[in-house]
This record gives C-alpha cells, structure tokens and sequence, in this order.
C-alpha cells in the first residue's frame, strides 16, 4: 500500500484550547478509511487541519508534498475535497452553480461538463432540482449535493464530515452504496468521520478510533469490527 | 400631464446614476457587510482623473474606458492596502477606514485640483435627445443601462462572476473549493470603483466637478440601495430609478428643489424604521 496521507504528530488549537495531541495515521490510495469517536474527540478538527482551517502543528504529507500550512485553497488545488460539517452549501446559488462552483479550480471544461453529467447519474434528483436554489433542496438532497461538489474538483481525496448526519437510515444506506461505487469507479481515497460507526465500518476497509484528541486504535475495519472495546463503546452490542 | 412626464424621464436619467452607485454600494456590503461610505469621494476622484485626461488632449471616449481601468486598479489596490488590515477588526475600526478613506480622497482631490468648480464635458450629441429628454439624459441612461446588464451578465454567465458571488456569500466553502476569496474580494472593490467612476462621469455634467460633488448623490445613492434592500443588486437598480423620479417629482411639485435631499433622508430613515431589508432584500435572522 503506497500512502497518499501521512500524518505525523499533528496538534492543532483553537485559541488555547489544544484539540488534537499529536494524531497519526496514513492512508492509502484508493481506499476507505473511517474515522470513529465520540463527540468533541476531534474528528472534525482533524479533517480541518488537514485542509488548513485551523491552526497546526506537526506534518502533513499528501501525495508526496508537505501541506501543513498551507492554506485552504492551495490544498484544495491539490486535489483535496472537503464535504464539511453542516454541508457548506452556497443556499443562494442554483445547483448545478454549485456543481460548477466545485469544479472551480479546474481548466478542462469538457472533463467539468461530463462530470456534471456524471454527478446527475449518481444523483438523478439533483438533476431534476439542477435550476432550484440550493437552500430549497431537502437535509438529505443538499448532503448528495455536497458529495457531487466536492467530487466536482476530481480529487484524490475526499473528506467526509459525517455525510449521514440528519439523514433518514435508507437514505444513508443509498448514499454510503454510491460512495463505494465511485470509489470503485475512479479510486478516489476517502476520509470518513461518522458517529454512525456501524455503516462507516461497513463502508471502510480501514478505520482508526480517536479519543481526546489522540489515535488509540488503528488498523483494518474488519480487525476493528472484532475489537471488543471498539464493539462496545462505538457499535453498541 | 407633459410636465410630470418631463420630470419622470428626467428623474429616470439621475435615478440611472443613483443605481450604478448604489450598486456599488451593495457589491462591497455583500462582501464585507459593510457600508463603504468612500464609494462617493472614490467615483468623484475618477471623475477628476477624466477630467486631467480629456484636458491633457485625449478624446472623452478612450479617456472613459481609461478611466474605468484606472479605477478598478486603484479600487483593487485601495482593497489590498487598506482594507486587508482591518479585515477582522471590529466593525467601527472598519467604518473609521471607511470615513478616513473618504476624507483622504476628499482633500487630496482638493489639493490637487483645487476646491474651484470646473465643468465637465458631455460626450452626447445632440441627435441623442428626445422631446422630453435632453441628450445627455438620455445618454447617461443608455450608459448606466449598458453598466448594468455587462455586470449582470458577469456575474450570471461566467465562471470568475460565479467564483465572486461565491466568495461573497459563503467564504469558507469557497476556500474549499480552491476559490482565492481575498483576491475575489479585491476584485469586488475594483468593480465597485469601475461602476462608481461611470457614474460619477455621468454626474460630473450635471452638477459640475467639484471635490464635494459626490456627497449629495451618495446619500440617494444609500436610500436607492436601502429601499431596494442593501443585499440585492436587483433592488439597488430599481431603488436608484424610484428614488430618482421621486426626488424629481417631489421637488417640482411639492416640497420645491431645496429640499430635494430631504427626500433621500427621509426614505433612509423610514426604510429603516418600517422595513429594513427593503423592497427586495432578504430578512437576516440570528441566532444568539
């Protein structure tokens, strides 16, 4: 497995308040790794201080580069799509604007228009809400719609800030199907963090277990899945 | 019957002028939410710019279209240089930049080209004019038309108008998405000043140049932006129109010609008493 993320000792802060006390993890191409812990672990800032949003210390490697601190849009050219908490929709803006608007760092217009097209396919009801305001779309519409923009930059990372928050369980379950399909399709690494571990572990074939700001537990999700303290404390039974 | 038509196309030629700088105005509040109360003396400063070229022997077109670029390049810069230090201060620093930046340009145009008024040329012939409307009205209205429709279909049709409507409303997501937001903002300030130039080169005939001939037509150009609601750029055109037929109305018929800025006043204070988001504007709500 060659890595595409290295991470290294990375602590990030907001104002004094120290979050992340030297995470470590790599990731490897084309694979799913999942993210568990309980609330104010620091999963979201994790995925944070990877795209540069807060304050960090430590390394950062992608694809070979140093990132760590870098800023937000820099390592978005990269190749790095974050789908953040709370969707980060631009609700003013039609849909297909937004889809446009994800493509935004890229200069192959043709490639851009397929995608579009591609996006449609996975999420046919986005195409029938192509011309409506995005703030009009529904929790579970807006969350394919995060999806589609932040795959609109072709990158080859995908952060996930738990892309099943607020949603009804089948649409989750159709949504995490369609996430394997495109990672099978064009071998887009994914970065998930899901309080819903059971599905997230489904989803991965890699997942680590943050506590307090810290890795405690990584390894395959299968291995993960046998754990006894990870069963217990994350997958309830 | 004929007068009050006179006075409607006539307050639809300034009102044209009061909607471009309005629109400035609500380019920058869009971005920053705030008032640039310096978007007058900024547009006044171009105007003067004109001036020097048309006088230095350049012809008023190429001068114009000089002129516009030389605004949005000091609009940009003005952005970069003054307003990124203060981007996260808190509002009244802000505000305090803003009126300093207004009462720099005041007095250096002062210094420079001294307090006397000059007039400034109309570049409309006369087979421009209608029965009702003379050709520099009809002129300045064609102009500011022409403004407005190129900015709508910026924004509306290409991929750099798309970026900036972005950062302007969701800056984070933007950054997400590799959009540069700092400079998307410096290219707001240096549209902003590109449009207030037009229409202080609209004004400059008609109340003549002078370092203070802006102070007036900003306070319509606020009431237009308020009326149409300070966050739509729809609302600011149709706001300037109506506040420029009003005016004219009101002044020839009613309350007499000086207390036509009266007018502007009292729409600022009842738009913000009855209806603060306007005509067209949208309703913030917070959570606290």
């Amino acid at each position: 497995m060659t890595a595409l993320l290295e991470v290294a000792d990375l602590r990030a802060s907001y104002g004094t308040t120290r979050v992340l006390h030297g995470i470590e993890f790599s990731l490897g191409e084309r694979s799913i790794t999942a993210v568990l812990g309980a609330n104010g672990a620091g999963k979201t800032t994790t995925l944070r201080a990877l795209c540069g949003m807060v304050r960090t210390e430590g390394e950062i490697r992608f694809a070979g580069q140093r990132i760590a601190g870098r800023r937000t849009e820099d390592i978005a050219r990269l190749g790095i799509a974050h789908v953040p908490d709370g969707r980060g929709t631009f609700l003013y803006l039609t849909t297909e604007e937004n889809l446009r608007l994800g493509a935004y760092a890229r200069k192959d217009k043709r490639a851009v228009a397929r995608d579009v097209e591609r996006m449609y396919a996975y999420f046919p009801r986005l195409k029938e809400r192509r011309r409506q305001q995005a703030g009009t779309l529904s929790g579970g519409e807006q969350q394919m719609l995060a999806v589609s923009r932040a795959l609109m930059l072709a990158p080859k990372l995908l952060l996930l800030d738990e892309p099943s928050f607020g949603l009804a369980p089948l649409v989750v379950r159709e949504l995490f199907g369609i996430l394997r399909a495109i990672n099978a399709e064009s071998g887009v690494s994914m970065l998930l963090v899901e309080q819903n571990a059971a599905m997230a572990l489904e989803l991965a074939d890699h997942a680590c277990v943050i506590e307090t700001g810290r890795v405690v537990i990584a390894g395959t999700a299968a291995e993960l899945k046998r754990d006894d303290g990870v069963r217990r404390a994350y997958l309830g039974y | 019957m004929e007068a009050v038509l006179l006075q409607v196309l006539a307050g639809l030629a300034t009102g044209g002028i009061y909607a471009s700088l309005a629109l400035a105005l609500v380019m920058i509040y869009q971005a920053t939410h705030l008032v640039n109360f310096a978007q007058g003396e900024m547009a006044m400063f171009a105007t003067y710019i004109a001036w020097s070229l048309v006088n230095a022997g350049m012809g008023y077109w190429p001068a114009f279209l000089l002129t516009v670029l030389i605004a949005f390049v000091l609009g940009v810069l003005i952005e970069r240089v003054v307003i990124r230090p203060v981007e996260n201060a808190p509002v009244l620093a802000v505000v305090v930049v803003f009126i300093g930046l207004l009462v720099i340009l005041n007095s250096v145009a002062g210094w420079i080209f001294t307090y006397t008024i000059k007039s400034f040329p109309s570049p409309f012939p006369p087979a421009l004019g209608i029965r009702y409307m003379s050709p520099h009205q009809v002129g300045a209205l064609l102009v500011t038309l022409i403004v407005l429709a190129l900015l709508y279909l910026f924004f509306r049709f290409t991929p750099l108008g798309l970026a900036m409507r972005a950062a302007a409303q969701n800056p984070v997501s933007s950054r997400l998405v590799g959009i540069r937001v700092g400079w998307m903002l410096a290219l707001g300030w240096g549209l902003a000043a590109a449009v207030g130039a037009v229409a202080g080169m609209m004004v400059a005939p008609i109340v003549y140049l002078d370092p203070n001939m802006m102070s007036g037509i900003l306070l319509y150009a606020f009431a237009a932006a308020l009326l149409g609601g300070i966050d739509s750029p729809g609302g600011a055109v149709v706001g300037g129109l109506v506040v420029g037929v009003l005016e004219n109305l009101l002044g020839a018929f009613v309350i007499g010609n000086e207390l036509k800025l009266v007018v502007a006043l009292v729409l600022i204070v009842g738009v913000l008493l009855v209806r603060p988001s306007g005509f067209f504007g949208s309703v913030q709500v917070s959570r606290v």
